[in-house]
């Protein structure tokens, strides 16, 4: 993980404060601000792939038998999966820890 | 995810990666990460200050898999035709290997209908090839919900407060699109996520298009719009069905309608269950009626008298 920025030294910033590391905020995990998690009920789902395009942070993903799945490292639970899927398979389910 | 074959090679891989910081929901990161599917690797982005801009790159993270350069809230238009030149003129030198390259602007409402308007009008009069993305949240959301020129008439933000003395925001929404159709440059289409294939469609054409496009995308804002996050969808739909939003698309002046929603829902239904509209009268509510209807009927007439 690139540090956070107040440990960096005036001199450790690349020219121009390029950032080298391509994409790298996916070590930022965003799954940490989510409050209900979608669960997603494998007997109704259709495969047809709306959570995945509707999915604003890219964390769902298709499995090789070509159900969808959320990465909970990103999901941040915002609902719009649950809402937009027809056939109604996934749910928002309260998470607790 | 097959069904997107027809506008990218490359439907699954994400060139805005997961880990960014925006809201819940957000339907503005979600316009781009589709967007840019289509546009593909050789794309070069320029993006004004803004929602996107925040939420992408706090330094030393990026979300972005392309050249992204970040540029202030008024240049992105001149920085954009900048790098066209500039590529060009390496391409004619033989400096780089000749080969289609999509230059990106992106900006929100702010940067292109307040602040950003003089470049990128000199940019599209000048016939730079570039397109250009209005993600329109109809607020300046980043700093906390200031209104803009594209904030809708009545919406309530911070800076145009409803009270006793006040309706909320008291001008109308500023015709972004039209504007860019009075510079004549060769394709200018409006656009919305809720609708995916249409916008995709339409991100295609614009990369495919030479010379200068532009594309306005509203992009619903539920943090700024004062709605769940799980409607973001939903009410993008709502906007497009109640021709808040026509979806259309105008190619060397001529105007076509992509999707119409006709018979019209009647606007409140769009207008409710948003707190930025709860304040709204029975009369403000049919004013904004009228109006909306006005402007369908106005580019009903333009899309037929081609």
């Amino acid at each position: 993980m690139a540090k956070p920025m107040d440990q960096y030294k005036w001199h450790e910033l690349t020219v121009g404060c390029v950032i080298e590391d391509v994409g790298n905020a996916m070590e930022y995990k965003t799954g940490d601000w989510r409050s209900s998690k979608p669960v997603s009920n494998r007997e109704k789902c259709t495969k047809c792939g709306l959570c995945w395009l509707f999915c604003p942070d890219a964390a769902i993903h298709q499995t090789a038998d070509g159900y969808y799945e959320t990465d909970l490292d990103y999901c941040k639970g915002c609902g719009i999966c649950a809402r937009e899927c027809k056939p109604a398979a996934i749910v928002m389910v309260e998470e607790e820890r | 995810m097959k069904s997107l074959e027809k506008y990218t090679d490359t439907p699954d891989f994400e060139y805005a990666t997961s880990g960014h910081r925006a809201c819940q929901g957000c339907a503005e990161i979600l316009a781009l990460r589709l967007g840019l599917k289509v546009f593909g690797k050789d794309s070069i982005i320029a993006m004004a200050t803004g929602c996107m801009e925040i939420i992408s790159t706090p330094l030393p993270t990026t979300s972005w898999r392309l050249p992204w350069i970040h540029v202030a809230f008024e240049n992105v238009a001149a920085v954009a035709s900048g790098i066209e030149s500039g590529i060009k003129i390496l391409m004619e030198k033989g400096k780089i290997a000749k080969k289609d390259i999509n230059i990106i602007a992106i900006a929100g409402d702010g940067g292109t209908t307040d602040i950003g308007l003089q470049a990128l009008s000199g940019a599209m009069e000048r016939g730079h090839d570039f397109t250009y993305i209005c993600v329109d949240n109809e607020a300046y959301m980043n700093t906390g919900i200031q209104r803009s020129s594209s904030t809708p008439f009545g919406a309530m933000t911070t800076t145009s407060p409803p009270g006793k003395n006040s309706i909320g925001q008291k001008t109308q929404k500023k015709n972004m699109p039209k504007i860019a159709v009075a510079h004549n440059i060769p394709y200018v289409a409006t656009a919305c996520p809720s609708y995916p294939f249409d916008f995709l469609a339409k991100v295609k054409k614009a990369k495919e298009t030479k010379g200068p496009a532009y594309i306005h995308v509203l992009s619903v804002c539920p943090t700024g719009w004062r709605i769940p996050s799980d409607q973001a969808i939903h009410y993008g739909r709502l906007a497009v069905r109640t021709g808040v939003f026509p979806l259309y698309e105008v190619e060397n002046g001529h105007y076509r309608i992509t999707y119409s929603p006709e018979p019209l829902q009647p606007v409140a239904e769009y207008l409710k269950g948003q707190g930025r509209f709860r304040h709204l009268t029975e009369d403000l509510i049919a004013q904004i009626q009228d109006r909306v209807n006005l402007d369908w009927q106005e580019l009903k007439n333009y899309s037929e008298t081609k």
